[in-house]
């Protein structure tokens, strides 16, 4: 029993990573670096989110599913439009540079971001309590015991999930997105407007890290500028043990992570060294899957 | 149709064009041939708008068309099956040939455009649902060809269709070519290594070096051309 409750456990934080990961991933995808800012796209959504609590406890009283949609839906959409300048601003100019350049400019730009927001006339260096987005009851499933937020964040996750699924694999844009991710010239001269396809990603991408970021404080309540940091970097780590690039990857990866850390985290003794587990995985399987679980290898494109 | 006027390309510091003039005109299937590194590709794609010109202009229905990004020169009309073949590998083979549909929303005129692709290339009907990775490179050729045409596009620029493939296909291919051009009355200008195939097929020949015009004339006598027979025909 106790194992089964902390494999859910484990599954609801790690179909959070899930979601940070896609967004890695997907821009992996397109323009081949990692964007670092991402982690902190997620915490500009978890701040927009403490931001908007208050505006949707006045529209729709205090700790509604409504309430907590229109949170959910405006911070997703401010983070998109972040995520889009972020790109348009730092990235797009850099285009025809060394990867390296870009790279390390996404590292400067998560600086500038994490910083700038520690400022106290900003969000200010320390923990906000983050408030209560529904009120949370104890569930008991099959002699398992969930919070109803936990489930709530698990089944919209999952719906996300086959959501992101759905777009990549039956929409034209997403046909586009693998088009441009594959060739980039040769999706030009389809006539796909290659900057559009690069803003189209980044937006999802952002969004789902700012869906993310509400998720994971409703978790752990205490939000600071630089609460991405941990859980950006473990997303980074399942993108890359799922196979950076590949989104059903991401999202395997995501999980794997998202359970090994719960589990290990349960187990006496074991407890302290999780992030040490984590790394580990990630080496094992890059030293016998340098491509990822899912990823293919490829010969790197001239 | 498509007019080049003086138009000079650099990459970095080397210029690949030295102020080339050509003219296609409309129906014609009109080729360029030389050597490696003559110029043939960069042509192609300065055409379709992946490298903006240094100087010089291309004119195409009348209009200005050099320095647009490359999706809109294809929404004018103008579609590449581009050196290399440049298939979607991640995508099948319908796929590929829905991407060469992007730009267009009438259903019923793809679905037309679809079928007429494959009574030109049957093999691509056989594989519709196969990951283009997986084709043998006659058939990538024929996808990339058959991808360029569900632009529906008024001028095809055709690179290299023989390069690193068996004859027996590249001779499939270029009788498809002919019949493309003759059925669709689609306008044609390729570009061509294997001058011997190129000026067979075409009405109008320019030869390209280093980055120059060195000859043009029409095809027929282009392959009686004693300079062009020595140089590019093998004698």
């Amino acid at each position: 029993m106790e194992i089964l409750q902390q494999l859910t456990n484990g599954l609801a934080l790690g179909s959070i990573y899930a979601l940070i990961a896609l967004g890695y991933t997907m821009v992996y995808g397109v323009l081949r670096f990692i964007n670092f800012a991402h982690s902190d796209v997620l915490m500009l959504g978890a701040y927009s989110a403490f931001f908007l609590a208050p505006v949707a406890e006045r529209l729709f009283g205090p700790q509604t599913i409504a309430g907590a949609l229109f949170i959910i839906v405006i911070a997703a959409a401010i983070c998109a439009v972040i995520g889009v300048l972020i790109e348009f601003l730092a990235y797009r100019p850099l285009r025809s540079r060394p990867k390296l350049t870009v790279l390390i400019t996404a590292i400067g730009v998560s600086l500038f971001i994490e910083f700038t927001c520690q400022h106290k006339s900003v969000f200010g260096a320390d923990t906000k309590s983050f408030p209560k987005l529904l009120a949370s009851r104890d569930v008991a499933i099959g002699g398992l015991h969930f919070s109803s937020n936990d489930l709530i964040v698990l089944v919209l996750t999952a719906a996300l999930l086959a959501g992101m699924w759905f777009l990549v694999q039956r929409t034209k844009m997403g046909m586009a997105i693998r088009a441009v991710s594959f060739n980039e010239k040769a999706a030009a001269l389809m006539g796909v407007n290659v900057n559009r396809v690069i803003s189209y990603t980044f937006a999802i991408g952002s969004a789902l890290a700012a869906i993310a970021g509400i998720f994971y404080s409703m978790r752990a309540p205490g939000i600071d500028p630089l609460m991405g940091v941990q859980p950006g970097l473990r997303a980074f780590i399942a993108a890359v043990v799922g196979g950076i690039g590949n989104l059903p990857g991401a999202a395997l990866g995501g999980l794997l992570l998202g359970v090994i850390e719960t589990v290990a985290g349960g187990i006496p003794g074991v407890s302290n060294y999780r992030d040490g587990i984590a790394f580990a995985i990630l080496i094992l399987v890059l030293l016998f899957r340098p491509a990822g679980l899912l990823g293919k290898s490829m010969v790197e494109k001239v | 149709m498509l007019e080049l006027h003086e138009l000079t390309v650099a990459y970095g510091g080397i210029t690949a064009l030295h102020g080339i003039s050509l003219r296609v005109e409309q129906g014609s299937i009109v080729t360029l041939v030389g050597g490696n590194g003559a110029g043939k590709t960069t042509t192609l794609r300065t055409i379709s708008g992946l490298v903006k010109p240094k100087s010089g202009r291309i004119s195409y229905d009348g209009a200005e068309i050099s320095g647009l990004p490359a999706h809109q020169i294809v929404a004018r009309g103008i579609a590449q099956s581009p050196e290399g073949r440049m298939v979607f590998a991640n995508l099948s083979v319908l796929e590929n040939l829905r991407m060469g549909a992007y730009l267009r929303n009438d259903k019923a005129g793809i679905t037309k455009d679809l079928d007429y692709v494959f009574s030109v290339f049957p093999r691509l009907k056989e594989r519709v649902k196969q990951t283009a990775g997986t084709l043998s490179g006659g058939e990538q050729q024929m996808l990339a060809i058959g991808r360029a045409l569900m632009s529906k596009p008024k001028l095809l620029l055709l690179d290299e269709p023989s390069l690193g493939i068996a004859p027996l296909l590249t001779k499939t291919i270029f009788e498809q070519i002919v019949a493309i051009n003759r059925e669709l009355k689609l306008t044609i200008l390729l570009v061509e290594q294997n001058a011997n195939l190129a000026l067979e097929v075409s009405n109008y020949g320019y030869v390209l070096e280093t980055g120059r015009i060195l000859l043009q004339d029409t095809a027929a006598a282009l392959r009686e051309n004693p300079k062009v027979r020595e140089a590019y025909l093998g004698g």
